[in-house]
């Protein structure tokens, strides 16, 4: 007997991608009895969930932004790489190289393999587990950056722009939007690993994120709250913020604020002018138009679906390496690079 | 190309003058002979390439990239040169060329040898290279700072004033070697005899109450100040160059002033566009202003033309120590001998008393003049702005109230602030329709005012413009209405700017659209008025 289709045991339904024989979703878009979740993100993490299973890390940072409450009523831990047996469907968790915790969903039943690879990155990101190939039957993939014109460069390239423009404005406060899970973490690390020792300041948005890095191992470095510096000690000082608070009212206390952005949108400059900022980086946790592909290819799998994103571009690119590439349309993943509406800075 | 293409990336996303200023500095002191000359001559646009078209760009692209994928690219990013330089498939594969290489290899290369070459480039830069690459080869590069700001940095860089620069500029070619070997103290100052260079101008202040109060009127002498802009004829035994008042050099864009410049002199004055001798509206020069190099349709459309007001040299003969009536004097005569084409004379316009140009002054109301000059008769043309011998005495704001409509956040300094405002005026059918865009003119504590309001009021947001609930009236000041195809209410304001917040008045009460239209002036200056404006 062959082994089932994958369209025959994991559907789209209203609340996301479903697992019928193991009766769970992946990264559901409402709250279920059940959820594995890739990773933290908020339209991928949501609250109000029975049963949760996550990578400890996802779980540590559900609780810290949805509250110990919301973040589901049972949490289940799993270990990368530890298979579990859940009414007959073998669920493995696998790093995605996303964000701390991330991972993707290697799910087998009776023989056929499906991949949910969540939100991935290919590029090193000294902040979270690398992302590991997974061969399957089909892979389930987002395409946030599916287009050609997104290629991110090395990002240690753009960590060196911000320390240039720091020579040129040693006067001015270069403060950095940056998503506040993952990216900002990540941009501390880049700075740390290009040299820069000097306290950082973050908007206290960051503070609890930061410390949960830190309490996984990732070190940052001396950091230090923004809000309530003195404007003198923030000359020429480097401030990571959410996105929008780096571009609205809360900046204007800064000393002649240098707006930066990092982000893969960066790249194009009619939206990187949009965006309003002053030094655009091409920094991104999603895969390139490049990665996009060499991981289809290294998945080896015969069927992709398509998540969320540019995903017009990417099946026609599958179809010309002769891959079925079908889109799955789910409504409700947001882009994590775009900026983030509002930011309630904790009171400190 | 590395640092040039960090230079170019930089300045379109700096919108700070001063800070445009610091990058342009960092480059010149950094990159080397003769690279920064000739980034020197992109950024003057002294240097453009027309050899690779952009059929060749797309032809290379399409060579290596699916079609379909390209074409959505580029309906996506909406640029050629863009999509290209970020779809280029292959990562650096190696240094980029330099800049002097890149000029010197455009050069020497031929047609059919070129779509190698740059691809051969391409392959070796990476994306931002790519970009600058393909914008400078196609002439279409567009740099977020002109000539004037790169010869400030250069000043500041070298400690010598920018104006020192524009004197040796035009006798120079790029990479202008003998410009920066004088900057770096390698060569005494270039010699700019003969070279037709820019003289620093003389401006006039505004004429406050206070100021006109004290005047001794008697010892002035009144033109027409019109809405032009003010342009320096330059023509020598080497060349003929028109420059903005700022030292921009605009003689590609005029080429029938240029024309009409048959002789040697220095000459000061506005540049309109004149058709039989009437002033057009200041949105038909600006048509002309906007092309670089205007065609047969546009030179016959917009006919451009000179009103002459001053005369700093006479051939060689430097008259600018003179009083302004001996100029005035030398300037009738010159005129009289030479009858250039495409320019006529300023007039004085003749009073007994300051009554008769506060009239005068009140009852300008054409859409082409601003007010009044008041220039002393004994003074010299002083660089600069001398308080006292010159004033503008412009005419008093029309003002409208209008409603907010929406807010968009500033630049720079005000890039967190909903500083930039577009308003509107109701039609007959009761919709409110846009009129125009104001973006100063309110003291920072109405500005705080107007960005928490608009943050209270918002009704929907695209990218950093917010669409405001119709409830705020602003009362906005103008120099003059006109006429207008390409706003949708038919109107444009000239020098829009915002007067004072009315929160006294319900958005209901706000003006009228044709209350607006009825002060649009019938025609141009009437014939036979004395033209004369000092535009700045
Ligand atoms: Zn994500
Ligand atoms: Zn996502």
């Amino acid at each position: 007997m062959s082994a089932p289709h994958p369209d025959t045991w994991l559907r789209v339904l209203p609340q996301g991608l479903y697992c019928e024989p193991g009766d769970f979703f992946i990264d559901p878009l409402r709250a279920v009895g059940h959820a594995v979740i890739t990773h933290g993100h908020s339209d991928h993490a949501r609250p109000g969930h029975g049963g949760v299973l996550a990578t400890e890390a996802t779980l540590a940072i559900m609780r810290v932004r949805m509250g110990e409450g919301a973040a589901g009523e049972r949490q289940q831990p799993l270990g990368y790489r530890t298979p579990l047996d859940h009414r007959g469907v073998g669920i493995t968790l696998v790093p995605a190289g996303h964000v701390l915790g991330s991972a993707q969903v290697v799910l087998d039943w009776q023989g056929s393999r499906v991949v949910v690879s969540g939100d991935y990155k290919r590029q090193p990101d000294p902040t979270c587990a690398a992302f590991e190939p997974v061969p399957c039957d089909v892979f389930v993939t987002e395409a946030t950056f599916g287009f050609p014109v997104f290629r991110h460069p090395d990002p240690a390239h753009e960590i060196a722009k911000l320390l240039k423009s720091l020579t040129i404005f040693p006067e001015r406060t270069h403060i950095v939007g940056a998503y506040s899970l993952g990216k900002a973490q990540r941009v501390i690390a880049l700075l740390r690993a290009a040299g820069w020792d000097q306290p950082i300041f973050i908007h206290g948005a960051l503070a609890s994120l930061c410390a949960l890095y830190e309490a996984h191992g990732v070190a940052l470095g001396p950091l230090l709250p923004a809000t309530g510096a003195a404007k003198d000690t923030l000359k020429g000082a480097i401030v990571i913020a959410p996105p929008a608070a780096a571009a609205d009212r809360w900046s204007r206390r800064m000393n002649d604020p240098l707006i930066a952005r990092a982000s893969g949108w960066m790249r194009v400059r009619q939206r990187a002018k949009m965006a309003g900022v002053e030094l655009p980086l091409v920094i991104s946790d999603h895969a390139d138009w490049d990665d996009l592909l060499r991981t289809v290819d290294e998945t080896q799998a015969p069927e992709v679906w398509v998540t969320h994103g540019a995903e017009e571009a990417l099946i026609h690119a599958l179809s010309l390496r002769q891959i079925k590439g079908r889109p799955l349309s789910l409504v409700g993943y947001e882009d994590d690079e775009a900026p983030e509406e509002t930011v309630a800075e904790p009171e400190a | 190309m590395t640092p040039f293409a960090e230079l170019l990336e930089r300045l379109v996303f700096t919108p700070g003058r001063l800070a445009k200023l610091a990058l342009l500095r960092d480059y010149f002191t950094h990159t080397p002979d003769p690279d920064r000359g000739f980034a020197l001559a992109a950024i003057a646009g002294d240097l453009s390439f027309t050899a690779a078209k952009p059929a060749m760009i797309r032809e290379l692209v399409t060579a290596r990239v699916d079609p379909t994928l390209f074409a959505w690219s580029y309906d996506y990013v909406g640029d050629l040169a863009e999509t290209a330089a970020l779809i280029w498939p292959g990562s650096r594969a190696g240094t980029a060329p330099r800049l002097s290489d890149v000029v010197s290899i455009l050069s020497d290369t031929p047609k059919a040898a070129l779509p190698a070459v740059v691809a051969d480039w391409l392959d070796m830069c990476d994306a931002s290279e790519r970009l600058a690459l393909l914008k400078l080869i196609t002439g279409g590069l567009r740099v977020g700072a002109s000539a004037r700001l790169a010869k400030i940095a250069l000043g500041e860089m070298a400690g010598v004033p920018a104006d020192d620069i524009e004197e040796v500029w035009h006798g120079l070619q790029p990479p202008y070697g003998p410009l920066f070997d004088w900057l770096s103290g390698r060569a005494p100052k270039p010699d700019a005899a003969g070279a037709p260079v820019f003289r620093p101008t003389m401006l006039a202040h505004p004429l406050e109450e206070t100021d006109a109060a004290a005047l001794d009127w008697s010892a002035y002498r009144a033109e027409w100040k019109w809405d032009g802009i003010r342009v320096q004829l330059v023509a020598t035994p080497q060349g003929r160059r028109l420059y903005t008042r700022t030292a921009e050099d605009i003689s590609h864009g005029f080429p029938e002033i240029l024309a009409a410049m048959e002789f040697h002199g220095v000459l000061d004055g506005e540049l309109l566009v004149m058709r039989d001798g009437e002033v057009a509206p200041f949105a038909d020069l600006q048509q002309r202003l906007n092309r670089k190099s205007p065609g047969p349709k546009m030179l016959k459309d917009f006919p451009a033309g000179v009103r002459l007001y001053d005369i700093l040299f006479d051939g060689d003969e430097d008259l600018r120590a003179l009083s302004f009536d001996d100029r005035r004097a030398r300037l009738e005569a010159w005129f009289a001998h030479h009858q250039p084409a495409r320019m006529d004379l300023s007039a004085l316009i003749p009073f007994t008393a300051q009554a008769d140009l506060a009239e005068l002054r009140f009852g300008a109301r054409a859409a082409s003049i601003e007010g009044l000059m008041l220039k002393r008769g004994d003074s010299a043309y002083l660089a600069g702005r001398p308080k006292g011998p010159w004033w503008k005495w412009k005419r008093a704001p029309l003002t409208i109230d209008a409603v907010l409509m929406y807010a968009q956040r500033g630049h720079g300094r005000r890039s967190s602030i909903y500083s930039d405002y577009t308003f509107g005026l109701w039609r007959e059918d009761g919709v409110l329709v846009p009129v125009g865009k104001a973006y100063s003119g309110i003291t920072d504590q109405e500005l705080a005012f107007i960005d928490r309001w608009v943050r209270a009021h918002t009704t929907s947001r695209f990218g950093p413009v917010r669409e405001v609930e119709k409830g705020l009236v602003l009362e906005i000041a103008f120099d003059a209405a006109q006429r207008s195809n390409r706003h949708k209410s038919g109107v444009a304001l000239r020098f829009p700017r915002i007067s004072r917040i009315r929160t006294d008045k319900p958005a209901a009460e706000a003006d009228r659209l044709d209350s607006l239209i009825a002060r649009i002036p019938a025609g141009g200056p009437a014939k036979g008025e004395a033209l004369v404006e000092e535009g700045d």
